[in-house]
């Protein structure tokens, strides 16, 4: 725990809050990306020691999130396949597709089976030697070296019914999506620490030369939120834009050789669909032409689905707004009557690492924009 | 837990080594069950009647009744084990209401299977308990269930006990000003289960704080404390109890996050596990709601007992309200305590 607590320590975090408040001359707007420190700073209450003015958007960085309506049907519609074990993160279960989501679908009888590894998945189809287990990949650069390992192993065993819906999303592509958005208002960015622990931090070196925006790696405790934040308005109130690493304890520049090496081998960049963004090109991975046996779409046949946004998300969700940073969950007509955790319109409130179930564990009724509706 | 100073089993355990059907058949093993080993261990008059019920007799007028299930996987975890939880768990609710317990019903549900030897080291960490509350077992029920239906046993335990104030503790009684105590450092049975459960090993081992809280609640009331409200920490953690409680006495509560205990090594397995101690269970920790003007008093009794080492007023009563619990934390910030929107940690009692 010694660790933990250097990074939580009062003191440390008064001395920056002050620090960055001394700092400061005007107002910023600043992003943090991932919804692991969206959550960090709702349950610390870090916003409140930041000064007037300076104010905190919340980013696009919860892959539940943003996974698209499209995906989740295609989910769906593999689970309901009788041969089919659909192998998920527990969190994805309550996302809304266009009509229903994953829950509804194995009350109805399908095998939807919740893991915490990849490789439980891989476990599962060489104990099912009769099954098509596929692997509902969804994630950041975090998580595709795990999806890319268990292919590596299922290729390795010659596991004829192991498959992969590969639904990855990249961090940089969608912070380029947002900063060049005609109602950005976001000057600086604070980058998910995990996601550059795996990939490094050079891809976001030609996006601050090109849009003059400094990015600040940074992790995910009081004390190095409140740093990234001050190396953030530092750089903007000097005028500078460069990528910084106020994490370096656990990200390096060239991040992990092995999982990017292994990520670069089973995965190519392609074109993929987020949730509230839209498609955004060279923002996603898919499986390599040689790993095409492992792709659950080629197997079953079900690429071609249409793209779909929006027909079955109830009108008054504002998820896509929230993951743009430009709305807050509070300001949501939904958000705490209609819309809880219990029963979600959007993914945002689903994800334990969205932001409306952030504001709704940590701020709900104490923001005087939604008096009802505790369940 | 083969310890050296128990009784020995008075079954014939070369015959019976595990509980079969017929332990449950109601025949002369069921007999054999029931005189030999619980009849023996919980040893009383209204035990020896062996009639269909108790009869029983109370000098008070007014009683308070519970009842409580254990279904607590695996059965036995550092620092308790499920007869102890199935005493303590009772006792503990009566205590809750300001009630001295007096007598238990005893259930228990036996899987086919089930060592003999495990059934006599629960049934003597049941009748150690109830010494401990000075409670009797005064009727009881025996089932067994086929391998596979039962996970080794569970115990339903309901208590009667006289009640000793002679205004009612509750919710209702909960008033603005009100100090909120709680007894001790939290999230320890939780955490001592789950290591249990994953073979955890921590630098320092987790021990549950499974325990009664019957002797200093009853010193408080003694003392003529004018406690307001009661509420045992047990599943859901800190945070459901206080969110039931304001909830219906529509109360809100300020906690000082400074001020609540968590053991580190507690911390650190939820930290591994992503979860918050406010929402792990205990089973020997209560929040207590009085007057802020009797909390020292209160705070030095406690201080008398080994169970509530490490009480502490952590937060109070602020206003009438719609039943908000906030935290403020170290940093002079504020956030929601909220109730956990599932299940945290399945079977934990």
């Amino acid at each position: 725990m010694k660790y933990v607590d250097e990074y939580r320590d009062a003191a440390r975090v008064a001395e920056l809050a002050g620090q960055i408040a001394s700092r400061v001359t005007r107002p910023w707007t600043l992003m943090e990306v991932c919804g692991g420190q969206t959550h960090s700073i709702l349950r610390f209450g870090l916003d409140q020691l930041l000064p007037t003015g300076v104010e905190l958007s919340h980013g696009p960085g919860c892959p539940v999130c943003v996974t698209s309506t499209e995906a989740i049907d295609r989910a769906i519609a593999l689970a309901g396949l009788p041969e089919v074990v659909l192998c998920t993160y527990a969190d994805m279960l309550r996302v809304p597709g266009s009509r229903t989501d994953l829950y509804a679908a194995r009350a109805d009888g399908a095998d939807v089976r919740a893991i915490y590894s990849p490789l439980e998945a891989v476990q599962i189809a060489t104990r099912s030697p009769g099954r098509e287990v596929v692997l509902f990949a969804v994630g950041f650069e975090t998580t595709a070296p795990a999806h890319a390992l268990a292919v590596l192993q299922a290729r390795a065993a010659r596991l004829p019914n192991f498959s992969l819906l590969a639904s990855h999303v990249l961090v940089p592509p969608a912070i380029e999506a947002l900063v060049s958005a005609s109602d950005n208002r976001v000057q600086g960015f604070l980058a998910a620490g995990h996601v550059c622990a795996v990939m490094g931090t050079e891809a976001y070196e030609p996006l601050c030369r090109k849009y003059h925006v400094p990015v600040v790696v940074t992790g995910f405790e009081p004390v190095d939120i409140l740093q990234g934040i001050l190396q953030l308005v530092t750089q903007l109130e000097e005028g500078r834009a460069v990528v910084e690493n106020a994490y370096a304890r656990v990200v390096r520049a060239e991040g992990n050789p092995v999982a990017v090496q292994q990520v670069a081998e089973v995965f190519e960049v392609v074109e993929r669909h987020w949730r509230g963004l839209g498609p955004i090109a060279e923002s996603g991975l898919g499986l390599r032409p040689e790993f095409a046996r492992f792709d659950a779409q080629r197997r079953f046949g079900c690429g071609s689905a249409p793209m779909r946004e929006g027909p079955g998300q109830d009108a008054r969700c504002i998820a896509g707004d929230v993951l743009r940073g430009v709305k807050r969950p509070p300001s949501c007509a939904a958000f705490g009557s209609a819309c809880t955790p219990l029963s979600p319109l959007g993914a945002p409130m689903v994800s334990s690492e969205g932001a409306c179930a952030a504001y709704f564990r940590y701020r709900r009724r104490a923001a005087p924009e939604s008096s009802s509706g505790a369940p | 837990m083969n310890d050296p100073e128990l009784p020995a089993c008075p079954l014939p355990i070369d015959r019976y080594p595990m509980v079969t059907m017929a332990h449950g058949g109601g025949g002369r093993v069921m007999n054999q069950l029931i005189t030999e080993l619980l009849l023996t261990a919980f040893d009383n008059p209204h035990l020896a009647a062996q009639h269909d019920g108790a009869v029983v007799s109370l000098p008070a007028d007014r009683l308070a009744l519970t009842t409580d299930s254990f279904v607590v996987s695996p059965l036995e975890f550092a620092g308790g084990s499920i007869g102890q939880l199935a005493v303590y768990g009772t006792a503990n609710d009566l205590a809750m209401c300001g009630a001295r317990p007096r007598f238990l019903t005893l259930s228990l549900i036996l899987e086919e299977g089930l060592p003999i030897p495990t059934l006599w080291r629960e049934v003597l960490a049941i009748k150690r308990a109830c010494e401990v509350v000075s409670v009797h077992v005064v009727t009881g029920d025996t089932k067994v269930v086929e391998r596979g239906k039962g996970d080794g046993m569970f115990i339903n335990t309901s208590g009667v006990g006289e009640l000793l104030s002679a205004w009612a503790i509750g919710p209702s009684a909960v008033r603005p000003g009100d100090a909120v105590i709680v007894t001790g450092d939290l999230g320890r049975h939780g955490i001592a289960v789950l290591a249990a459960r994953e073979g955890l090993s921590f630098d320092s081992p987790i021990v549950s704080d499974c325990g009664s809280l019957v002797a200093p609640i009853l010193a408080l009331l003694e003392a003529g404390i004018e406690l307001h409200c009661m509420r045992d920490l047990t599943r859901g953690g800190l945070a459901s109890a206080l969110n039931e409680v304001c909830l219906v006495s529509r109360t809100s509560l300020e906690l000082d996050e400074t001020q609540l205990r968590v053991d580190s090594a507690v911390r650190s397995a939820c930290e591994l596990y992503g979860l918050d101690p406010l929402h792990v269970a205990n089973e020997g920790r209560c929040a207590i709601w009085l007057p802020a003007g009797d909390a020292s008093r209160a705070l030095e009794i406690l201080a008398g007992f080994e169970i509530c080492r490490g009480a502490s007023v952590v937060g109070a009563v602020r206003d009438s309200g719609p039943g908000i619990v906030t935290a403020r934390s170290a940093y002079g910030t504020s956030r929601i305590v909220d109730l956990l929107s599932g299940e945290q940690l399945p079977r934990i009692c």
